[in-house]
């Protein structure tokens, strides 16, 4: 029977919700790695039960870890991420230099098409992959070895590679975004790469219109449409036909464009769902949680808030924690700041908190099974 | 043998009790003692010490009978009542929140 895994990563473990085709009952499984931040967990597309975890800690570094049975038992794999050459030097926030330095995995992508090939984006900002299972780590250092990697620098949260999209009808062509260096496209299986920040503009930034330094927050593409491309500025909600050559503002009648999350509908190409906030320190909108759709591909948005907490709600939902199922009727689902997982298993018309209490969620994976 | 105490989230990560014992080859040094436990629980690898450099994690320091020994000489020997086993070496992680 057809069911649904979420694989949520917390700041105090990682937990697997678990519910059938129906997704009215959940089986929370966790904490998993309790007591560390787990910042991703991704599972296979080729094999399921393959799993990934990103387990770290101020104190104790950067663990991965490896199941093979979807989520029951893991197994530490490699954590040694050593950048190619001598890694040199990038701006920090001040403009002086600093050098590369390795802090934490970020984001977790396996490969569509091989069970033990997985990408890393890693903070600071640089692309690793392994063949192994990731027991051995490589980086695909021509994304940070591009001309523009000594420019790169960081936002708030780190100089992170948090975004990394594979084509599913071009296996040579993989999108990554970098906060705040911006959007990069490689069409060679990661060996070289060039920027694609093309129409976007950042007011916040010396030159709004550079080359880099854009602070993409999460990018989204629908599997049947990879050329085109909808991105969650730092401000601003942007699209692209053209495999990122070109960007434009979809942020419409949204009440704010600030944000961090974006996906795609499983069916729907055009139907596009944003979490707006009101700003970089406001994590919020007028005590009100809304998600908003368009079915238009951008420019008109409709608030859904059918289930979602209207009064008093000062939670933020933050850029890996939005994902949708592929079951017949797609399910959306996102995490909060407040421990809060909320489930849609109509399109986002309604929904409900499949938990209320778990730690500051940092990110929503979804498995849809056979 | 020698008796190694772990912090909580260590054993969480190697799946290890708050004390374990460990076997040396040769001369016991806060090296060798770090890299037999490293070489017992392979998990613990870049925890204690960061993968690349082998520097010890800024937050995580070694101590024995009552001595700290984060800033001593990785060759230096281990205090005897450590070698013998009547005494533990600590690991101690730097404690959250205030």
């Amino acid at each position: 029977m057809a069911g649904v895994r979420l694989l949520a990563g917390t700041r105090k473990g990682a937990f697997i919700l678990s519910s059938n085709e129906g997704r009215k009952r959940w089986d929370v499984a966790g904490p998993y790695f309790s007591g560390w931040e787990i910042y991703h967990v991704n599972g296979s597309p080729v094999n399921p039960d393959r799993l990934y975890a990103s387990q770290s800690s101020g104190w104790f570094g950067q663990h991965l870890q490896r199941s093979d049975d979807g989520g029951q038992t893991w197994k530490p794999v490699g954590n040694e991420f050593v950048y190619d050459g001598i890694p040199g030097t990038h701006q920090w926030f001040d403009g002086t230099r600093r050098p590369w330095e390795f802090k934490r995995v970020w984001h977790l992508q396996p490969s569509l098409l091989d069970t033990d090939e997985v990408y890393a984006g890693v903070e600071d900002a640089a692309l690793f992959k392994s063949t192994d299972g990731g027991v051995t780590w490589i980086e695909l250092s021509g994304l940070r070895m591009n001309d523009t990697g000594p420019q790169w620098q960081p936002g708030a949260g780190g100089m992170c590679l948090h975004t990394i999209m594979l084509d599913p009808n071009d296996p040579g062509q993989i999108f990554v975004a970098i906060s705040a260096a911006g959007v990069f496209r490689s069409n060679d299986n990661g060996s070289s790469w060039k920027p694609i920040n093309r129409g976007l503009v950042s007011n916040y930034i010396p030159d709004p219109t550079a080359e880099i330094g854009h602070c993409v927050h999460k990018l989204a593409m629908h599997k049947s449409r990879p050329e085109v491309l909808f991105m969650q500025k730092h401000w601003d909600v942007m699209r692209s036909d053209d495999c990122g050559d070109n960007w434009y503002e979809i942020s419409g009648n949204l009440p704010t464009d600030f944000g961090f999350a974006i996906d795609v509908h499983a069916h729907e190409p055009d139907t596009v769902y944003v979490i707006p906030i009101k700003s970089d320190a406001e994590h919020f909108v007028d005590g009100c949680l809304q998600v908003f759709r368009s079915r238009s591909g951008g420019n008109e948005w409709e608030p859904l808030k059918k289930g979602l907490p209207q009064r008093n709600c000062y939670v933020n939902v933050l850029r890996d924690a939005m994902a949708v199922d592929s079951l017949e009727s797609c399910g959306i689902y996102f995490g909060t700041s407040g421990g809060q997982v909320y489930a849609s298993r109509d399109s986002g018309d309604s929904w409900e908190a499949i938990v209320h209490d778990l730690p500051a969620v940092l990110s929503v994976e979804v498995q849809t099974l056979p | 043998m020698i008796r190694v105490r772990l912090p909580d989230h260590l054993c969480t990560l190697a799946g290890a009790e708050h004390e374990v014992e460990i076997a040396i080859d040769g001369k016991p040094t806060l090296k060798t003692v770090l890299d037999a436990l490293e070489m017992r629980f392979p998990a613990l690898k870049g925890a204690l010490r960061d993968p690349l450099t082998a520097q010890r994690r800024p937050f995580v320091r070694f101590f024995a009978c009552g001595e700290d020994l984060s800033h001593k000489s990785n060759d230096l020997a281990l205090p005897m009542a450590v070698i013998n086993g009547n005494e533990p070496f600590l690991v101690i992680a730097a404690i959250a929140g205030g």
